[in-house]
């Protein structure tokens, strides 16, 4: 369990910014970013994952002193199927 | 991209979005070149995608953005949209619901009865067809997106509501001379690539949810769906194509659209004497002065 994420403390594993409450965790090792999604128990179709400027694929990897934010992607969003203005 | 069994670099994932969009516009034939359009944007990644897009074709597109008075949610998301339009010297009207009509989305929702989601989504429609009308453009551009209109055609189809399955649609035709043609040039393209075309693009968009969302069941059926398309890619789209294809013919054959007629207040087009919307904010404001003549 070595891997597990816990809160960032300023140690030097992958830092990690999450959104919806906004908050930042770190975990050790070098993975894959499908490996992270799934180890935080995040839908993979629901989530960008980002290092700098660069969107992160799948396969990509990540290490340590890694900053990455994984951003989620789904909104609430209102209908607009009425018939009519109002 | 599994739906598409395809992976792209930035660059021809920026291009694929681009003719995802340009082709549901013409071959759904939303509207012409030259034409004026009103993009709703909220400032979220899709509308301001789908400006994006409109003023890289070189539309006519001008934005409508309404300040729904929800604190900080809200004046982030006008902040952004303004910036948008300011880096890109586009055209933008701001409507702020407080201002037009004394009270923010939460005190119309709670002075009406009705759920925020609901009285949002009654207020912006409204609202862009009145902007629409009043500035004489010709169709009202929104972003909703393929995961929002599988979620919607999975929630009429769990409550059977037929007059609703009926009118889904990416283009709602103008059935009425006062209202206004809404069009969906997203409807090809899931909300996680308009996230991406977000990013690859440099649009500052608003990340965080609307307060009110949370608990939504558009994000119940959101979350199922994403479920489905994990086990098997596709099914969105499978979904939600499918039906465009095959029932909603069917549906629209099956009867007239329902007869419109100005409402006596406001003059909008509504199948009431009176519209939703007047009635919901006559509602509200009569709940607000009962409320503030029993204070001591």
């Amino acid at each position: 369990m070595g891997r597990r994420a816990r809160p960032a403390e300023g140690s030097c594993g992958v830092k990690i910014r999450l959104h919806h409450p906004r908050r930042d965790l770190e975990i050790s090792g070098r993975r894959r970013v499908s490996g992270i999604l799934t180890e935080l128990g995040l839908d993979h179709e629901a989530f960008l994952v980002i290092r700098g400027d660069a969107l992160l694929t799948s396969d990509s990897e990540v290490g340590d002193l890694d900053e990455i934010e994984i951003r989620p992607v789904i909104s609430g969003g209102t209908t607009d199927e009425a018939p009519c203005a109002a | 991209m599994r739906r598409h069994r395809a992976a792209y670099c930035a660059p021809h994932f920026l291009e694929f979005f681009e003719a995802q969009v340009h082709r549901a516009i013409t071959t759904q034939r939303m509207f012409r070149p030259g034409e004026r359009i009103l993009v709703a944007v909220s400032g979220g990644k899709d509308s301001l995608a789908l400006w994006e897009i409109l003023l890289r074709r070189g539309d006519d597109a001008t934005g409508l953005h309404v300040d729904l008075g929800i604190d900080d949610y809200s004046q982030e998301s006008r902040e952004r949209t303004e910036e948008f339009a300011r880096a890109r010297g586009a055209r933008l009207i701001v409507v702020e619901l407080r201002a037009e009509y004394g009270m923010d989305i939460g005190t119309l929702a709670e002075g009406s009865g009705r759920a925020p989601c609901s009285a949002c989504g009654l207020s912006k429609r409204y609202l862009f067809n009145k902007l629409a009308r009043d500035g004489d453009f010709t169709a009202v551009a929104t972003g909703h997106n393929l995961d929002d209109e599988a979620a919607v055609l999975l929630g009429n189809l769990l409550h059977w509501n037929m007059d609703q399955l009926a009118r889904q649609a990416p283009v709602l035709e103008q059935t009425h001379p006062h209202l206004v043609r809404r069009v969906k040039p997203l409807y090809r393209t899931s909300e996680r690539e308009s996230a991406a075309y977000a990013l690859l693009r440099g649009i500052d968009y608003v990340i965080e949810e609307c307060p009110h969302s949370r608990g939504a069941r558009s994000l119940l059926h959101k979350d199922v769906l994403n479920r489905l398309e994990a086990a098997s890619a596709g099914t969105k789209q499978a979904f939600y194509w499918g039906f465009l294809d095959r029932l909603a013919p069917v549906l629209r054959a099956g009867g007239p659209p329902p007869v419109l007629r100005p409402c006596g207040q406001c003059d909008q087009p509504t199948t009431e004497e009176v519209c939703a919307f007047c009635r919901m904010t006559a509602r509200a404001a009569a709940r607000q002065s009962a409320r503030a003549s029993s204070l001591p």
